[in-house]
């Protein structure tokens, strides 16, 4: 700012209020982004313009796993067709249970008048590649709202949930994986029946278990499914195994760390669930005036 | 070192607009490469550097604007807060910009040690704007990145040099 530039080379405001007024905007939009999440719309234009780059990026490494794909030896090929026939036969004989189990379950369900269980279908998805933002665990899977993705869905490998799309472009969508910091799945223990919420530490390969009073019932091992009784996981989905668990007596709660069941960030292909229908809308509440004019009649 | 550094001043071609363009096009594909693991914590913003090295040797033609347009992208590319990558942008043109006739009064070497402060400056917003979302500090090896991308700089400034010096003319010797 020493010196003055000539009227007849003008440039416009000075670069130190430029960066002010171009600080307050982005200041306006983190808000915006962080608080209320509008802008939405900007964000997918923005994205489909992007998309062919994104492609470009990750065709190198494409090309070369189909590649090394096709150079497989076939010692390995046998190996791995021995144990998908093992694995094939160990299924069929649970599937032929699950038949059974499942007239059986629909007979009982008509007998006790509940809704039926949600069988939705799911779509097979590829990893794009994983979020590059160290800060934040997210992957981009390369199915978008073209192919009937929406924000919500929960998606799952062949051991466990994932994570669930929080964002869907025309063809890709963005999934944010249960290890997320403050990301919470609601739990059921499979061995006490025990419920709870399990919440991503931010960190790969761990959660943690929290509001869980220190003489719970609880040990090393237990496995975590989902509860279902929030209205977007479906229930009985392996989440997460208790892993370690620190009961201290100053504390009102034992702080309990699980490892993710499902390989959250090992992963290439995963499936991306139905949409469940709308659990039912809570009951409003009318008790609550009839009680008091109960009380005022006595 | 005690004789003040005359560098021979190239004379070198104007910059088209479209160079420019390509340029960046490039950066957003590198930083778009399937990173992981380690290398996604150490790898250099390109974009950031690129948008430092066009605000120092060309400021007429990349100005605050730009680079905060170029944030935006980058921030929905990478699924960041809508935003973060543009603060950090803007004020990298801004420091780019003011400092442009110091920085290359000194030599490729000398210019890494101005252009290191200036990247972590960026990535101090960054983790600043992170922390104010409520997310944890990355640790320290998150600003790796910066030293990274300052080791670049040499590189990037003798590249983007050579289209632009003029062609050999034949009839001189």
């Amino acid at each position: 700012m020493e010196h003055q530039p000539p009227p007849f080379f003008h440039r416009g405001p000075s670069p130190l209020a430029r960066l002010a007024f171009f600080s307050l905007l982005s200041l306006l939009l983190l808000f915006g982004d962080a608080r209320y999440r509008y802008l939405e719309g900007i964000r997918q234009g923005v994205a489909v313009v992007l998309y062919p780059l994104q492609r470009l990026a990750t065709a190198p490494s494409e090309i070369y796993e189909r590649v090394s794909e096709f150079f497989v030896t076939q010692a390995s090929l046998t190996e791995e067709n021995a144990r998908l026939r093992q694995e094939k036969l160990l299924q069929s004989v649970r599937g032929q249970q699950l038949d059974a189990l499942a007239a059986e379950n629909a007979r009982l369900r008509k007998l006790l008048e509940t809704r039926p269980r949600f069988e939705g279908g799911a779509v097979a998805a590829e990893v794009l590649y994983g979020g590059r933002d160290p800060f934040s665990r997210k992957i981009v899977l390369d199915r978008g709202a073209s192919h009937g993705i929406r924000a919500g869905q929960v998606v799952v490998d062949e051991a466990g949930v994932v994570g669930q799309v929080t964002r869907s472009y025309p063809w890709i969508s963005e999934v944010t994986l249960i290890t997320e910091k403050d990301h919470a799945v609601p739990v059921q223990m499979v061995r006490s029946g025990l419920r709870a919420i399990v919440f991503g530490s931010g960190q790969d390969g761990a959660l943690e278990l929290r509001y869980m009073p220190v003489n719970a019932d609880i040990q090393n091992g237990d496995l975590l499914v989902t509860s279902g009784i929030d209205g977007t996981y479906p229930a009985g989905l392996p989440v997460a195994r208790v892993a370690r668990i620190e009961r201290n007596a100053a504390d009102p709660f034992a702080r309990i760390f699980c490892t993710p069941a499902g390989g959250v960030d090992r992963h290439r292909q995963v499936l991306i669930l139905a949409e469940r229908p709308k659990a039912p809308e809570q009951p409003a509440q009318p008790a609550e005036p009839k009680v008091r004019a109960r009380k005022g009649k006595r | 070192m005690a004789s003040t550094p005359v560098r021979a001043q190239e004379l070198l071609l104007p910059v088209k607009a479209g160079f420019i363009v390509v340029t960046f096009v490039a950066a957003v594909l590198l930083n778009l490469l399937p990173w992981a693991g380690v290398l996604l914590w150490i790898k250099p913003d390109f974009v950031a550097v690129l948008v430092l090295y066009w605000c120092i040797h060309q400021p007429r033609k990349l100005g605050l604007a730009g680079a905060w347009a170029l944030g935006l992208v980058m921030d929905i590319a990478d699924a960041s807060l809508f935003g973060q990558h543009a603060l950090a942008y803007a004020l990298l043109a801004f420091i780019g910009i003011v400092l442009h006739r110091r920085v290359l009064m000194f030599e490729l070497r000398h210019q890494v040690l101005h252009v290191l402060p200036m990247l972590l400056a960026a990535q101090v917003i960054m983790v600043l704007v992170h922390l104010a979302a409520g997310a944890g500090f990355p640790g320290w090896s998150y600003f790796v990145g910066s030293a990274l991308g300052a080791a670049l700089w040499p590189v990037l400034s003798v590249l983007l040099q050579l289209p632009r010096r003029p062609k050999p003319d034949p009839d001189t010797v």
